[in-house]
């Protein structure tokens, strides 16, 4: 139902086949958060896998960096309508962690520091398709884009991604997260706009 | 506890008021034949098409709130920016484009219904609120101030405004008016560059000693709102954290990108 707006040219004619629809090119990093940043040291910090059953698989800092860190560049889409393109990040491969799980989960719920939770489908953070980033652009990740790790699911909205990230509970029936609950979608695909229910 | 807000959409929206809010950002009042209305504190995405099919969509803050069509925005000239120069210095009243919302389920608040019963202050009861905007941060927090005193909602609500001079203060009369009409709402500023005459306070960056003196303490247990650039949320919500706030009762909302 789009109809011209008076007046309206707009600049953004060099659109690249990157930017999914409704997107904008970022220059900065824009923050998207709904409470204070938490802080995290990664002397503390610690990740774990809990499964349906039960099981846990826990990492502390220097045995997440042990299973593996590798270079991710991808691009980024939030659902504010910024993206960028052609990110650097350093990250542990989920599928990394997940070696030693054993589940038969359809759904993980990723829990932060600071309460926060989002829900994805197992089978969208295997494959090379997430990671525990800790590096952004050649530096330890800052406190306000997640740091000392997050997740990394760039190929959904990027809330999906969680800041200060602590760990994955596996669940046999999916279950909406925190923003999921406030109006954002349960997928999140910025290819088909998938930005609010 | 998720509040109940009404289902979001798209919607044709037409300029009926234009006006100049500050020195870079000016009021747009829209009407909205088909909105749902909305909740105080939430925001909408705005759709404008280039006579070649482009479209560039951003998202506002509402300064309104309720069941009606009329929905009042402000927006800030971004220098550089694709959308802001365009609603804030090109569009006119009759002009239309397209809005998504209303957006956001999370920062909101809901006033107590006229008739609903008060809960006594022993009770388990509405928490006071405390409002902290940075800049064009206030204008979620405008619908929030207002949505307060349309109910005459006697829970204890004070807002801390910072801005740069008096002039760059968004909706400073409607606020003044808020402030005077009910007891239960207080109204605070700090200026960064220029207080206005016989301004006796501190005048500079917002330092965390001002945060302390305004706001309600962390002993009341304040449901708090801070909203404004990502720099300025960050610095108050660690303040707050310092000052003792519980980091789960802080709501924040960041402006960020063009």
């Amino acid at each position: 139902m789009s109809f011209v707006t008076r007046g309206f040219t707009g600049r953004g004619r060099d659109r690249d086949d990157r930017l999914p629809p409704g997107q904008t090119l970022a220059r900065d990093f824009p923050v998207l958060s709904a409470g204070p940043t938490p802080e995290v040291d990664t002397d503390e910090w610690e990740f774990t896998i809990r499964t349906e059953s039960g099981v846990e698989h826990t990492w502390d800092w220097q045995g997440l960096l042990d299973a593996g860190v590798e270079e991710v560049e991808t691009d980024i889409h939030c659902v504010t309508h910024w993206s960028k393109l052609g990110t650097a990040w350093r990250g542990v491969p989920l599928d990394a962690l997940f070696e030693e799980v054993e589940t038969d989960a359809g759904y993980v719920m990723a829990h932060s520091y600071g309460g926060y939770t989002t829900n994805l489908p197992l089978e969208e953070v295997l494959d090379g398709q997430a990671w525990i980033a800790i590096d952004y652009d050649g530096e330890p990740l800052d406190p306000e884009h997640g740091g000392p790790a997050r997740l990394l699911v760039p190929h959904l909205y990027f809330w999906k991604s969680a800041k200060w990230v602590r760990g994955l509970v596996l669940m046999e029936d999916d279950q909406p997260g925190f923003w999921e609950q406030y109006g954002y979608h349960n997928h999140g695909d910025p290819w088909r706009e998938e930005r609010y229910w | 506890m998720i509040a109940a807000v009404p289902r979001s959409g798209w919607h044709v929206a037409a300029v009926v008021e234009a006006s100049p809010e500050t020195p870079s950002a000016r009021r747009l009042v829209l009407d909205v034949p088909t909105w749902p209305g909305n909740a105080a504190g939430q925001h909408l995405d705005v759709r404008v098409t280039a006579p070649d099919g482009y479209t560039a969509t951003r998202s506002y803050s509402i300064a309104s709130s309720g069941p009606g069509t009329r929905v009042v925005l402000a927006i800030d000239r971004l220098p550089g920016g694709e959308v802001s120069p365009f609603l804030v210095d090109e569009v006119r009243v009759g002009d239309e484009f397209e809005v998504h919302g209303p957006l956001g389920r999370f920062f909101v608040w809901h006033p107590i219904e006229p008739g609903e019963r008060v809960p006594d202050a022993s009770a388990d009861g509405p928490r006071p609120v405390q409002l902290i905007a940075g800049g064009s941060g206030v204008v979620p927090l405008v619908a929030i101030a207002a949505a307060h005193g349309a109910a005459a909602d006697p829970t204890p609500m004070r807002l801390l405004v910072s801005v740069r001079t008096p002039e760059d203060a968004f909706f400073d009369a409607d606020l003044a008016d808020l402030a005077r009409a009910s007891e239960a709402f207080r109204l605070d500023y700090a200026y960064t560059r220029r207080a206005p005459d016989g301004w006796t306070g501190h005048v500079g960056r917002l330092t965390r000693d001002e945060v302390d003196a305004v706001v309600i303490p962390a002993a009341d247990a304040p449901l708090v709102y801070v909203c404004g650039s990502t720099g300025f949320v960050e610095r108050v919500a660690s303040w707050l954290i310092e000052l003792g706030h519980d980091a789960r009762a802080i709501r924040t909302e960041r402006f960020g990108g063009t």
